[in-house]
């Protein structure tokens, strides 16, 4: 393949390369369009200690992922054409393509709308309060119908506040041993039922974020079935790991929504399989040490994602590779609008003209995941020590290497 | 014979035969206790440190006590303290620890898995959980259990009755961990248990645990009840949202004067304390004979001296047979 | 039984094999009447006298003694128990559980305290037993009585009465009890 600038020029054969042109070894590998991730934390602003656009897009790079979309949890939220723009601003000089997802609600407070259009003239075409869902059915509707008008998408956090309660971990037979207060599926399933109720009668789009029950799955099923327009993605640690890896007390087990049973990691599965699920989003939540190290209670809920997701999708999913890539590059790109800059050519080939943001993958490299390793300012993985199967070699952004041999270059 | 524990976190690291150990070392303990100078040099030149990050000053001192009668240096550290700021990270207080040479910590922490997190850190140090959250309070456990086979004629022989008996574990088993490290303790020893709360103040889930029944009305489950243990409702620990007034509890759960009149002629009355009068048990019954809450107070001490010594006495472990 | 077998000290699955029995049932029986003649003459009648047997194996020997004074001077002694447990100088090297409480219940104070124990060895466990002693009152004097005496000695402690003078190893080991004294060795199975 010949890559000129930020396009794909040749495929195939390249008889005679340019003089000065650098090459990359991609022998044994797949060449694919960059991975796409609808649900980062990049903590900037507020966190820096934790994350940067700048860390952040280095481990997105890392992982294969050409772009990115920012969520507004950070302090302050991104409420604001201002407060994106700062973000974006930052973002300019980053390995990997930062979208920025606005906040639904002023300050994710759930009582007020939040300047959707302002924003959305800024590019950002995806509206979430994520961290929290929005608690008001009457407010959800009325952003559900704001956002049809300006054509952008709505994404839910889904956990009613009332039934999670504080919870630390899944409400179940581990909690109750373990004596952690715990969040049932319940709180998780309510907003999603009364979300699909709002679509419904709204006739407005949803993209549920990170779906960790079998309940909620099998709703969007339905939903689906029925003609609804909804999306929803997943999270590697819900198809991984279970509310069992709290048993350890370990903070790095906590996560919002909570690691589940295994029965509803099958469903999980299950769902990525069958088309239910359309994204696999890692929900990159760093946490510097100093922050992450407090009792399982107090800890504050979230783990490392961007580098080990393809890996883990790989290695613990049932599915041929090109599937993979659906839901980690094309059918994300689409969800947030990214496309066809990324995604490339929607499952077909990557072909001459499209866009060069590319990552080439190793499916049979086998390496062990070394937190001290990371990209990331932080080290809350809960994979330390694993053996994974698939890397990413190399990665290009806009036909720029970032990624060379496994190393970021910049 | 398995060695005991390096750690005393839940009374799931306990086997009955661990359990059986404890008890029958207290009694040693309990006899020092009675002397006109109650030490033993057993643990001279150890150092054993109190690390309540949850105020309470009956275990504390109940813990204190039992390391100073065997010549144990104390060091305690109590929450409020500047030395245990709030959201201070637990990894420099166990570096501390290690740093000062302790021998024994005793932890209790507002915070479920406290205690197991630091044991993951610590190399030389034993760790005792002197109640975490939810979860866990074991010493507190096996001192009921002490104090029942007391009741129970002592020895041996009073460790052989737990089989069969019937317990009855009242009140707020969901937010308490008295109750959930007494459910694995009796059940360990033979005891069926029964869980007599309102259906909110049961945990989400009883998956795994070791109990014969749940009940939710008090009346129907008293009178073939050998022990009734009562817990506390415990309002810092979010009791008082779960249940609609204090006083629809105590109607339906409260061990009154009528209640008690209804127990078998032998049957015990246990409470961890503080015990709000009134409230989970009325005034008068805290004083009938039945009840046992102060003998379980002073047994607390020599319980902790058989915990202290048999974590921190001992060295490798081996056995002998006769042939 | 012996002082390190009371130390426990054991590998694990180890298992005592008695080799030669130097002490018949009738032999225990005999010394035993004597050391409790021995007692009575020595202290010149028995008011002050109490007998402490030792944890385990000291407390048949203590009980015997005590019947066999009250059957010949007719005085009834009064007989406690000791643990020793609790005292020794090597706790957290090897473990060591009390087998029993401690029950002393008389003032020892300006009495003559017989200890009595089945086997004298290094001399540690009478050690730990004259600090637990100190716990009951101020002994007058206080008098040792023991079955064997094995040697091997590392403190300066010597018995007032004894049973029998047995020259051992320090490997081997010396089992008494009902049916009387054995000396074997521990096998590591």
């Amino acid at each position: 393949m010949l890559v000129v600038g930020d396009r794909v020029v040749e495929v195939g054969t390249v008889d005679a390369p340019p003089k000065g042109s650098v090459e990359l070894d991609a022998a044994g590998c797949v060449v694919a369009p960059g991975l796409v991730d609808l649900h980062t934390h990049l903590r900037q602003p507020g966190r820096e200690e934790s994350e940067t656009v700048a860390t952040g897009a280095r481990a997105a790079s890392l992982g294969g992922f050409t772009a990115v979309v920012a969520m507004p949890n950070t302090e302050p939220a991104l409420d604001s054409a201002e407060s994106v723009r700062n973000v974006l601003d930052l973002a300019t000089a980053a390995t990997a393509e930062v979208a920025v997802a606005g906040a639904i609600s002023v300050g994710r407070e759930g009582l007020r709308l939040a300047p959707m259009a302002e924003m959305a003239q800024l590019g950002v075409r995806l509206f979430t309060d994520d961290g929290a869902g929005v608690q008001s059915a009457g407010l959800m509707r009325r952003a559900l119908e704001y956002a049809t008008g300006l054509g952008v998408t709505l994404a839910q956090h889904c956990e009613d506040a009332t039934l999670a309660a504080d919870g630390a971990m899944h409400e179940g037979g581990w909690s109750s041993r373990l004596g952690i207060p715990g969040t049932p599926a319940l709180a998780e399933e309510v907003m999603v039922a009364r979300d699909l109720a709002l679509v419904r009668a709204t006739g407005a789009r949803i993209h549920f974020l990170h779906l960790s029950t079998a309940g909620s799955i099998e709703l969007v099923r339905r939903a689906k079935a029925d003609g609804l327009d909804v999306t929803a993605e997943a999270a590697p640690h819900h198809f991984t790991l279970t509310d069992a890896c709290a048993a350890g007390y370990d903070p790095v087990f906590k996560v919002s929504p909570p690691l589940r049973p295994a029965s509803d990691v099958a469903a999980v599965k299950a769902g990525l399989t069958d088309g239910t699920i359309d994204a696999i989003a890692t929900d990159h939540a760093p946490h510097a040490p100093e922050v992450k190290d407090l009792p399982f209670d107090q800890a504050p809920p979230g783990m490392l994602g961007l580098q080990t997701a393809l890996a883990l999708a790989l290695t613990e999913l049932d599915l041929p590779l090109a599937r993979i890539l659906a839901l980690m590059s094309w059918q994300p790109a689409a969800i947030c609008r990214l496309d066809p800059a990324h995604g490339g050519g929607q499952g077909g080939p990557v072909a001459p003209g499209a866009m060069a943001n590319l990552c080439v993958i190793d499916p049979g490299a086998v390496w062990t995941v070394d937190p001290s390793a990371l990209a990331s300012r932080s080290r809350n993985t809960p994979y330390g020590g694993r053996k994974l199967t698939g890397r990413v070699r190399h990665t290009l952004f806009r036909g720029e290497p970032v990624v060379v041999d496994g190393e970021a270059r910049r | 014979m398995s060695p005991f524990p390096a750690h005393l976190l839940s009374m799931d690291d306990l086997s009955p035969d661990d359990i059986g150990q404890v008890l029958a070392v207290a009694d040693s303990f309990a006899e020092v206790g009675r002397r006109a100078n109650p030490k033993v040099p057993t643990l001279r030149g150890r150092t054993v440190a109190t690390l309540f990050f949850e105020d309470s000053t009956r275990t504390r001192l109940s813990f204190e006590t039992a390391a100073k009668r065997m010549s144990a240096d104390v060091l305690s550290f109590a929450a409020g303290s500047s030395s245990l700021k709030k959201g201070e990270s637990l990894r420099d207080t166990v570096e501390t620890i290690e740093a000062i040479g302790i021998d024994a910590v005793i932890i209790r922490h507002a915070s479920s898995g406290v205690p197991a997190r630091v044991a993951q850190w610590v190399d030389h140090c034993s760790v005792v959980n002197a109640g975490d959250g939810w979860h866990q309070h074991p010493t507190q456990a096996l001192l009921d259990l002490y104090t029942v086979r007391q009741a129970l004629g002592g020895g041996d022989a009073g460790l052989t009755r737990f089989e069969g008996l019937q317990v009855l574990i009242v009140g707020d088993v969901r937010h308490s961990r008295v109750a959930r490290s007494q459910v694995t303790a009796y059940a360990a020893l033979g005891a069926e248990v029964t869980l007599v709360a309102p259906a909110t103040l049961l945990p989400p889930s009883l998956e795994g645990w070791p109990v014969v029944a749940v009940s939710h009305r008090l009346d129907d489950v008293l009178e073939k009840a050998d022990v009734v243990s009562l817990l506390r409702v415990q309002s810092e620990r979010g009791s008082g949202a779960f249940v609609p007034t204090l006083r629809e509890y105590t109607a339906g759960f409260g061990l009154t004067a009528r209640r008690a009149a209804q127990l078998q002629p032998d049957a015990v009355i246990l409470h961890p304390g503080p015990i709000v009068r009134g409230v989970e048990i009325a005034s008068d019954v805290a004083e009938l004979p039945a009840s046992l809450i102060t003998e379980q107070v002073s047994n607390g001490v020599a319980v902790r001296m058989a915990v202290l010594f048999l974590l921190l006495g001992q060295g490798p472990v081996e056995g002998v047979h006769r042939a | 039984m012996a002082e390190r077998e009371r130390s426990h000290t054991r590998p694990r699955g180890a298992v005592f094999v008695p080799r030669a029995q130097v002490m018949s049932a009738a032999d225990v029986h005999r010394a035993t009447t004597r050391m409790a003649h021995e007692i009575a003459e020595r202290n010149r009648g028995l008011e002050k006298v109490v007998l402490v047997g030792l944890q385990t194996g000291g407390v048949s020997l203590a009980e015997q003694l005590a019947a066999t004074l009250a059957e010949v001077e007719g005085a009834s002694i009064p007989v406690g128990t000791l643990d020793v447990a609790f005292y020794r100088d090597d706790i957290g090297l090897r473990p060591v559980l009390p087998e029993a409480a401690t029950d002393i219940s008389f003032d020892l104070t300006g009495t003559t305290v017989v200890l009595v124990d089945d086997v004298l060895f290094t001399g540690r466990t009478i050690r730990a037993a004259l600090n637990a002693l100190g716990e009951y009152g101020r002994a007058q004097v206080v008098e040792l009585a023991v079955m064997v005496d094995r040697g091997h000695r590392e403190l300066p402690i010597r018995p007032d009465y004894v049973g029998k003078n047995l020259p051992t190893r320090r490997d081997e080991m010396v089992d008494v009890s009902a049916d009387g004294v054995s000396l074997g060795e521990l096998v590591t199975r």
